[in-house]
């Protein structure tokens, strides 16, 4: 008759994102703007474009993938969700782990989907827009759980925003080292793209791995 | 236990040490300096510019030996929830930045005659980069977290998450490099550096180090100070007078 | 009310030297007693002398400074308060995007105690608070005291034998409040164990416990 634990966690938080600002959409127009605005910055040559396309698609996910991610506690702290949580007989770990991915889901996923839509903006061949769209399908979860560290350190700070970017930008170099080196490598002729690649599948999961141990002990260390 | 963590028995301890250490770090500054710009030989290839090298190198090794002490109280903090370990860990932050710093500046102002820019994308610079940016959202988190415990266990974890990430920075950075390898990079040749230049820089090192210790044990001290002065602040404005707690619990049992 | 459709089973709940803060300020020391099935504790206190800061630290979410607290079943193993109890704090733990119906099937999902099932549903358990119409509403658009009133339905739908209670009677009108005190007579019956921070009297049998400066 009741859900499992972790079913109707997932459920909820993909109601909850659904309803409160309409989801992946706002992230899906910051990406769009975020792309719109860099041939403002360097000029509309579109050889120089294609060639740092895949950074300019990496950055935009990297930007607006941190700036939803810290309302991700802050909100079950604020409406008493948080302690209601810490009772329950599920581990703590695995909560986190399923609102991680709820939260790429509605957030993550978006992103990955429109990425080769946003590739032909910025001219990039057909090869690359494959490369770009793999690697972000590979590396944005570990953005996702990067950035849960950072929002479960400022889940009491009204304006945690800032400060989350400054803690957990520094943590994702080597995600986003590897995402735009295997995206650059898949149009390139000289250097394999498979290296780079299998890298970033191992940061992600790595941090699949240990993530959700830290987001844990960060919420129960700073909702006392 | 609540005995134990009032760092009463740390205050005395630092105060005996600090003559001595503050001596032991003048000596050893007078002698290395001394070695650095009079005794050891200017390099036939850099000449005189190489003397930088005895104050990067030195704190280059500070800023990974801070964050080492941040980790080991960081761990203090997390698992026998020490205050002691708190104000370390909170001293250590601000110096280790410091020292980080200087290293960025040494190396960029050697890097000027060595390379003809202020700044170059090299790995092991842009890895202490990195480790700057760190300890200052440390320090942000340690500044924008009001109460002071929380604080310490939230910089705690973020100094452990840190210490499983810098080896993996470390590691991409210098992947990143190879990959976009600059024309020409100057490597100082390591191993084979001469006595004359090496017994200066080891010296250097020594001080650097006692430097540390002087103003770790000195900050944390005083933050220890500063807790104490506004818990004092606190009970005034509450009109107790005890640092004990004066709260009583009676329990009257039975129904009624 | 309703018939009890069980009994919890056989535990204690013990409390050994406990010692709580908040921030740097010791609120709680030396506090030791033991509950059993059907003993209510009710705390008392002036404002700022610790009532939240020991629930908390019951419910698991401050650790102790000192000494510890725990249950002990029937066979005397130990087990967290936390994992058994029903923390009922200043806050509903309500999303506001969600109607009534969905908060309470996930609080029923998520609580639930493997073995301490109940077949009510949300609407059943809404229909004892006295707010059945709110079932489809978004929780945003309730009032302070029907918000209270879904928040306390979960106790109904996920049984836990510890109800952790800390101003229980906030935002609840005369009738809300008999309603609570038949709730919490009912839980007792069952052989669970109240624990409330108040105020205003509960209306229950009680052991008391009041922290307070010393005089």
């Amino acid at each position: 008759m009741s859900a499992s634990p972790l079913a109707a966690l997932f459920s909820r938080e993909i109601r909850v994102a659904r309803r409160i600002g309409g989801g992946g959409t706002m992230g899906v127009i910051f990406f769009l703007i975020l792309v719109t605005i860099v041939p403002f910055a360097i000029g509309p040559d579109l050889n120089l474009l294609s060639r740092i396309g895949p950074a300019i698609l990496w950055i935009a996910a990297l930007l607006a993938t941190l700036l939803g991610l810290d309302r991700l506690f802050q909100a079950d702290q604020e409406d008493g969700s948080l302690d209601l949580i810490l009772t329950s007989d599920t581990p703590l770990e695995l909560i986190v782990l399923v609102k991680c991915l709820a939260h790429w889901v509605v957030t993550g996923l978006p992103l990955v989907i429109a990425a080769p839509l946003f590739g032909l903006m910025l001219a990039l061949d057909p090869q690359a827009l494959w490369g770009v769209t793999l690697s972000l399908l590979a590396g944005t979860p570990a953005l996702a759980l990067l950035g849960a560290i950072g929002a479960a350190l400022t889940v009491t700070l009204r304006r945690g925003g800032l400060l989350m970017a400054i803690l957990i930008l520094p943590l994702a170099i080597p995600v986003l080292i590897f995402g735009v080196s295997a995206a650059a490598a898949s149009f390139s002729a000289t250097t394999p793209f498979l290296p780079p690649f299998l890298i970033l599948c191992a940061l992600t999961l790595g941090t699949l791995a240990a993530a959700p141990f830290a987001v844990a002990a960060a919420l129960r260390h700073m909702s006392e | 236990m609540w005995k134990y963590a009032n760092p009463t028995f740390f205050l005395p301890l630092v105060a005996t040490l600090l003559p001595w250490l503050i001596g032991a770090t003048v000596a050893a500054f007078a002698i290395g300096l001394w070695g650095a710009f009079f005794s050891a030989p200017a390099d036939y290839q850099q000449g005189e510019t190489v003397r930088i090298m005895y104050i990067h190198v030195p704190a280059a090794w500070l800023s990974m030996f801070c964050y080492a002490t941040m980790a080991a109280s960081a761990l203090g903090t997390l698992v026998w929830r020490h205050p002691l370990a708190d104000a370390a860990q909170k001293a250590a932050a601000p110096i280790g930045a410091a020292f980080t710093f200087i290293c960025l500046v040494t190396g960029s102002l050697w890097g000027k005659p060595m390379w003809g820019t202020w700044w170059v994308w090299d790995a092991r610079l842009t890895s202490v980069l990195v480790l700057f940016v760190i300890y200052l959202g440390l320090i942000a988190l340690w500044q924008t977290i009001e109460d002071a415990s929380r604080a310490a266990r939230g910089a705690a974890i973020l100094t452990l998450v840190g210490v499983v990430n810098l080896p993996i920075i470390k590691f991409s950075v210098d992947w990143w490099n190879t990959l976009h390898q600059p024309a020409s990079v100057f490597r100082m040749s390591g191993p084979t550096i001469a006595p004359s230049m090496l017994w200066p820089l080891l010296v250097m090192g020594i001080a650097f180090t006692l430097l540390f210790t002087t103003l770790h044990l000195m900050a944390t001290r005083n933050e220890i100070l500063r807790r104490r002065a506004r818990r004092l602040a606190i009970q005034a404005a509450s009109g107790e007078t005890d640092a004990q707690p004066t709260h009583r619990l009676t329990m009257t049992g039975g129904a009624q | 009310m309703t018939a009890s459709p069980f009994t919890f089973p056989t535990f204690r709940l013990q409390a050994e030297k406990l010692a709580l803060r908040r921030g740097s300020r010791l609120l709680v020391e030396n506090l030791s007693f033991s509950l059993t099935n059907g003993q209510a504790l009710v705390v008392t206190g002036a404002n700022g002398t610790g009532k939240s800061t020991l629930l908390r630290g019951l419910a698991g979410f401050l650790p102790p400074v000192a000494g510890q607290a725990h249950l002990e079943d029937g066979a005397g193993a130990r087990e967290t308060i936390a994992s058994h109890a029903h923390y009922v704090g200043h806050q509903e733990g309500s999303k506001p995007a969600l109607t009534a119906h969905e908060n309470l099937a996930f609080w029923r999902a998520m609580l639930a105690l493997p073995g301490l099932t109940s077949d009510l549903t949300p609407e059943a358990a809404l229909r004892q608070l006295g707010v059945p119409q709110v079932a489809d509403l978004p929780v945003a658009y309730l009032s302070a005291g029907q918000k209270r009133r879904v928040g306390l339905a979960r106790l109904l739908l996920a049984p836990r034998p510890v109800w952790i209670l800390d101003e229980p009677l906030t935002a609840l009108d005369a009738a809300g409040q008999t309603l609570l005190t038949e709730l919490m007579k009912d839980h007792l019956k069952m052989g669970g164990m109240v624990i409330a921070a108040t105020h205003a009297p509960l209306g229950i049998e009680s052991l008391h416990l009041s922290l307070g400066e010393a005089t």
